[in-house]
């Protein structure tokens, strides 16, 4: 993008030092936070436990769409379509070739990897406004494509296809919906604790170095298109993982499940939760999941109205996210409690 | 010897307790005063104009409710917005079903949406009733039970438009304007079964449109090149408007068959400009309540007076509202007839024994009937043709299969 | 061969609908650097007030005119309240403000006009003097106003010094406020300009398309196709990428792919181009300092 008055990053940089290693005190709240979820399950009715499921399955897409943009400083707006990837391959394998649920999501892994980076190839020529409209493109055609005639045998075509909730192995005490949480939660910590060290080691200091200084980090020798489009890879995998989740979990998978308003939405909720921040896709994923519904209970009339107002809100005071404003309080406190 | 008073009295006890037990009963979501009926509606997104069935048929319960409910039990009726999106769908069901304990669910729009809570729903074994989607797949009491529609399912009407140019034009060239989602793709099969063997022959061509897309006029550019004398035209409101002004403008004069969902006289023919949808064939099974033929008729006056009363901000155009008022009119008659017995099986029995109910708005001879074996509401279709002003009857009614 | 220039001529009318909107999105691009994907339900916004004034009794061009002024506060006051706050945070912060000011306007919209489909009229003649049915009188008008409304953009931007001192704004804000030009009220006039012209862009396409909620929805990604196709900060290229969109989008679903697929091909296509001529086909190449 041009040079005009702002950072040309599209976070600032400020936020990248938050990525060293985890100080003792985060570990205490992570610890806290981890003992919270598990006691969870059996505190909570089942379809709130859905709805936190699906809050997982947003945080892993939202946390590949935050490496996409935040930490590298591409736009995607049309990351539904990974996600949309990740769901129909979970949904076919499981009600064509008869996977069980939990293999799906390496696969999914893979699929969602290997088309990002094929994506990402060309799309990396592509920068700012012309990035954002391939990838808004690529958003708009994602049920198009889906509904296809000529994929209908596999895809199920509009009416999509139906899949049964996987029940608790081992003869654990745990009904579905309890067991596919605490899948999900196994998933979410192994898949942050993966982004953790990957953006601490080489390839992520790469990845931070394109988006801050491309010229600068060719010229040590950096090969931009190569970190660009395995960051889409990486990036595309993540989400594809979250969609295969959110497939098994809403049982579920329709074009008409994976608009281009979910390609919006996840943009907004990783800009709302922060980005280049791993916890800014949780608080994203908390943000695209139970908003809409708070909104509507203010307004039964132009609820939608009210989600917008909360968005605008939350931008004009926050404009680096949830997860900015969370370590504005932090420092705050820190600085309160040394004084 | 047992007390005579106490065996008296045990017997006494145990008669009041059984017939108590046999006078009510209720599942969750049912109590003395209330009924709780829950509903998943598209109130926002692509979808959203179909969300005003969703508000009509609140203000028919919010009449009911102050006439003095069902059988003295106020209706509680909850609506949540799904947005046709199939993952809050399943949300907003579970969430009902299990947080709110509604007795029933009611009403809900779509296909893709209701195929996302269909097996959940009858796992749970809650009533899912009176659906407002039109997919064959709903009548299925075999495997899901508790499932039922409110519509004529959408083949049967296209299966009566094949008929009828088998009939009165054999060497019909047919080009078809479909939408292209499971509503449009859904008639389009049953036109294809109702042509049979001649399918091949007769449609010379198709053209499919998304309902986001601005305008329909290359399809239309495009089945007119194929030198078609027929149109039929599965599509929803907008793009039927846009037909009906495009095909008149451009001097191609075919016979125009039209999907029930857009053939209507205040939301579509009007805008579009009422000659232009002259001679316009569709199927009917209620009264357009801007067909000037209506307009002394006491059930279409007792409609408005609902509408300007309980929902004066309604559009009195859109078909919709009539709908939503003999919808929601056939599920308090369904509930009135569970008396106190208001359990969820007891409801699922009485709406699949509906006895020739004749609605209100609906036209006369169509009666509305299910059966344990055979959930299809509505068994009849008036075909029906647009002279400018008013439908006017195109033959008899045909009994659908 | 008549199939073919109907098609041809159909593909032209809708172009006339995404040149429209895309020029809208260049004006603001050209005077802020952002692209506005509130864009089209602004106009939707806009039209629905033209229709409300017309249905109070109001003659159309008096209610034509009248909902210029509205449109072009609107956007002047959007962007003094909202747009300029945000003026150094993160980019993507600003385009989370557009969804928001888009889901915003279009629920508003739902609420206060409901989500009936309406008529809407057009100024030109109904029926054609030329003859032919081919394109009608409205379609062949609104490529007409497309066009004067172009040349207007391309004067206004080129020739004139408020248009020099708009895109010096956009250019280097520091640099402008230094040598006296009045920052924030060219960043108001630019939101103030785009939002009149989506309101004509509105006008044009509602008698064709029919006036609900959801009229530019549809349009929004193809507008911003043919801005990028055309090179984003090119008025012509906007308009010409609108045509040439148009006309692909019919060709393709016409004789190439089918209706399912044209969308997608047509992107691919259009990415393509991009991929091999980066600034657009208009665009000039933007060189930044390091």
């Amino acid at each position: 993008m041009s040079a005009h008055g702002h950072s040309n990053a599209l976070i600032p940089e400020r936020a990248a030092r938050r990525l060293g290693p985890v100080s003792m005190r985060r570990r205490g709240f992570i610890a806290a936070g981890l003992l919270v979820a598990c006691v969870l399950p059996f505190m909570l009715p089942s379809y709130m436990l859905f709805q936190l499921t699906m809050v997982m399955a947003y945080a892993l897409a939202l946390l590949g769409l935050n490496l996409l943009t935040g930490f590298n400083g591409q736009i995607s707006l049309g990351h539904g379509a990974f996600f949309a990837l990740g769901a129909y391959a979970a949904a076919m394998l499981i009600e064509l070739a008869g996977w069980p649920y939990w293999a799906t999501l390496p696969a999914a892994a893979l699929l969602g990897g290997v088309v990002g980076y094929l994506f990402g190839r060309p799309a990396l020529k592509l920068d700012g406004v012309y990035l954002a409209l391939a990838t808004f493109a690529l958003g708009v055609v994602t049920p198009q494509l889906l509904k296809y005639k000529g994929l209908e045998p596999w895809t199920g075509g509009s009416q999509g296809i139906v899949l049964d909730k996987p029940d608790a192995p081992f003869g654990l005490p745990l009904n579905a919906d309890q067991w596919l949480y605490f899948f999900g939660l196994a998933v979410v910590l192994l898949m942050f604790l993966v982004a953790h060290n990957l953006l601490r080691g080489a390839i992520g200091q790469s990845l931070i170095a394109v988006r801050d200084h491309p010229i600068a980090a060719e010229a040590m020798g950096i090969d931009k298109a190569r970190v660009k489009s395995i960051t889409f890879g990486i990036s595309a995998l993540y989400t594809s993982v979250g969609g295969a989740l959110s497939a098994v979990a809403v049982q579920f998978v329709a074009p008409d499940s994976f608009t281009v308003f979910l390609s919006i939405s996840l943009l907004v909720g990783a800009v709302v939760g922060g980005l280049s921040s791993l916890s800014g896709a949780l608080y994203g994923a908390v943000f695209i999941q139970f908003v809409p519904a708070f909104a509507e209970q203010v307004s039964k009339a132009a609820p939608w109205a009210v989600y917008g107002a909360i968005l605008l809100v939350l931008m004009l005071v926050w404009p680096t996210g949830v997860a900015g404003g969370v370590a504005r309080l932090q420092s705050w406190i820190t600085s309160r409690s040394t004084s | 010897m047992i007390n005579p008073f106490v065996l008296g009295l045990a017997f006494t006890l145990a008669l009041a307790s059984g017939s108590a037990a046999a006078q009510k009963k209720y599942d969750p979501g049912a109590t003395d005063t209330e009924i709780r009926i829950g509903q998943t509606m598209p109130y926002s997104g692509p979808a959203s104009i179909y969300g005003e069935v969703g508000k009509t048929q609140a203000a028919y319960f919010k009449m009911v409710n102050e006439q003095g409910g069902i059988n003295g039990r106020q209706i509680k009726f909850l609506s949540l917005d799904d947005g046709y999106s199939p993952p809050k769908t399943v949300e907003g069901v579970r969430k009902l079903v299990e947080q709110e304990q509604v007795l029933l669910l009611y009403g809900m729009f779509g296909t893709a949406t209701n195929t996302a809570v269909h097996r959940y729903v009858n796992a749970k074994k809650v009533p899912h009733l009176l659906l407002l989607t039109g997919a064959s797949k709903w009548n299925d009491p075999a495997k899901n039970p508790w499932s039922m529609s409110f519509f004529p399912d959408y083949p049967s009407e296209a299966r009566v438009y094949a008929q009828n140019i088998l009939e009165t034009k054999p060497n019909a060239k047919i080009a078809v304007l479909y939408q292209n989602d499971d509503y449009g793709r859904d008639y389009l099969q049953g036109f294809k079964q109702g042509l049979g063997a001649k399918t091949k022959t007769m449609i010379v061509a198709e053209a499919s449109y998304e309902v986001t897309d601005p305008m329909v006029d290359s399809q239309l550019v495009q089945l007119q090149a194929s030198g078609a004398d027929v149109l039929v035209s599965f599509s929803t409101a907008k793009a039927a408007i846009q037909t009906l002004r495009k095909v008149h403008g451009s001097g191609w004069k075919p016979t125009h068959y039209m999907a029930q969902g857009a053939a209507l006289i205040g939301a579509v023919f009007n805008p579009a400009g009422p000659e232009k949808a002259v001679g316009v064939i569709s199927t009917a099974y209620a009264k357009d309540p801007n067909d000037k033929q209506w307009e002394t008729d006491a059930a279409y006056l007792d409609w408005l007076a609902f509408m300007k009363k309980y929902r004066p901000e309604g559009d009195l155009r859109l078909g919709s509202n009539v709908y939503a008022y003999s919808s929601a009119r056939l599920m308090v008659d369904i509930l009135r007839a569970c008396g106190d017995n208001l359990t969820r099986a007891n409801v699922l029995k009485q709406a699949a024994s509906i006895k020739a109910v004749q609605l209100p708005m609906f036209l006369p001879g169509v009666v509305v009937s299910s059966g344990p074996q055979d959930y299809r509401l509505i068994r009849s279709l008036q075909p029906v043709t647009f002279d400018g002003k008013r439908w006017n009857k195109l033959g008899d009614f045909v009994t659908v299969f | 061969m008549n199939a073919f220039v109907s098609q041809l001529l159909a593909g032209l009318a809708t172009g006339g609908i995404y040149a429209s909107l895309a020029l809208a999105l260049v004006v603001i691009y050209r005077s802020t650097h952002h692209v506005n994907f509130a864009q089209g339900e602004m106009a939707m916004f806009a039209t629905f007030i033209t229709a409300l004034l017309i249905e109070a009794g109001w003659p159309y061009w008096a209610a034509f005119f009248a909902t210029l002024v509205i449109a072009f506060a609107m956007g002047a006051v959007i962007e003094a309240l909202l747009i300029r706050r945000l003026r150094t945070a993160p980019v993507l912060s600003i385009v989370v403000v557009f969804v928001a000011l888009l889901v915003i306007l279009h629920s508003l919209a739902g609420w206060l006009f409901g989500y009936a489909i309406r008529p809407f009229p057009s100024p030109f003649a109904e029926t054609s003097w030329y003859g032919g049915s081919l394109l009608s009188p409205h379609q062949v008008g609104a490529i007409a106003v497309t066009f004067l409304m172009l040349a207007l953009v391309y004067v206004f931007f080129r020739f004139s010094p408020l248009g020099l001192c708009m895109r010096a704004t956009a250019e280097n804000p520091v640099s402008s406020r230094l040598v006296g030009v009045r920052v924030n009220r060219m960043l108001a006039l630019g939101w103030g300009l785009a939002g009149a012209i989506g309101a004509v862009a509105g006008m044009m396409i509602a008698p064709v398309v029919f006036l609900d909620v959801h009229m530019m929805s549809g349009v929004l990604l193809y507008a911003f196709a043919a801005a990028v196709l055309g090179g984003i900060g090119s008025a012509p290229g906007a308009v010409a990428g609108g045509f040439i969109v148009g006309v692909l989008e019919n060709m393709l679903g016409t004789y190439v792919v089918g209706p399912e697929l044209k969308l997608s091909v047509a992107l691919v296509l259009i990415i393509g181009v991009l991929v091999v001529r980066p600034d657009g086909l208009f665009g000039k190449a933007v060189v930044v300092r390091v």
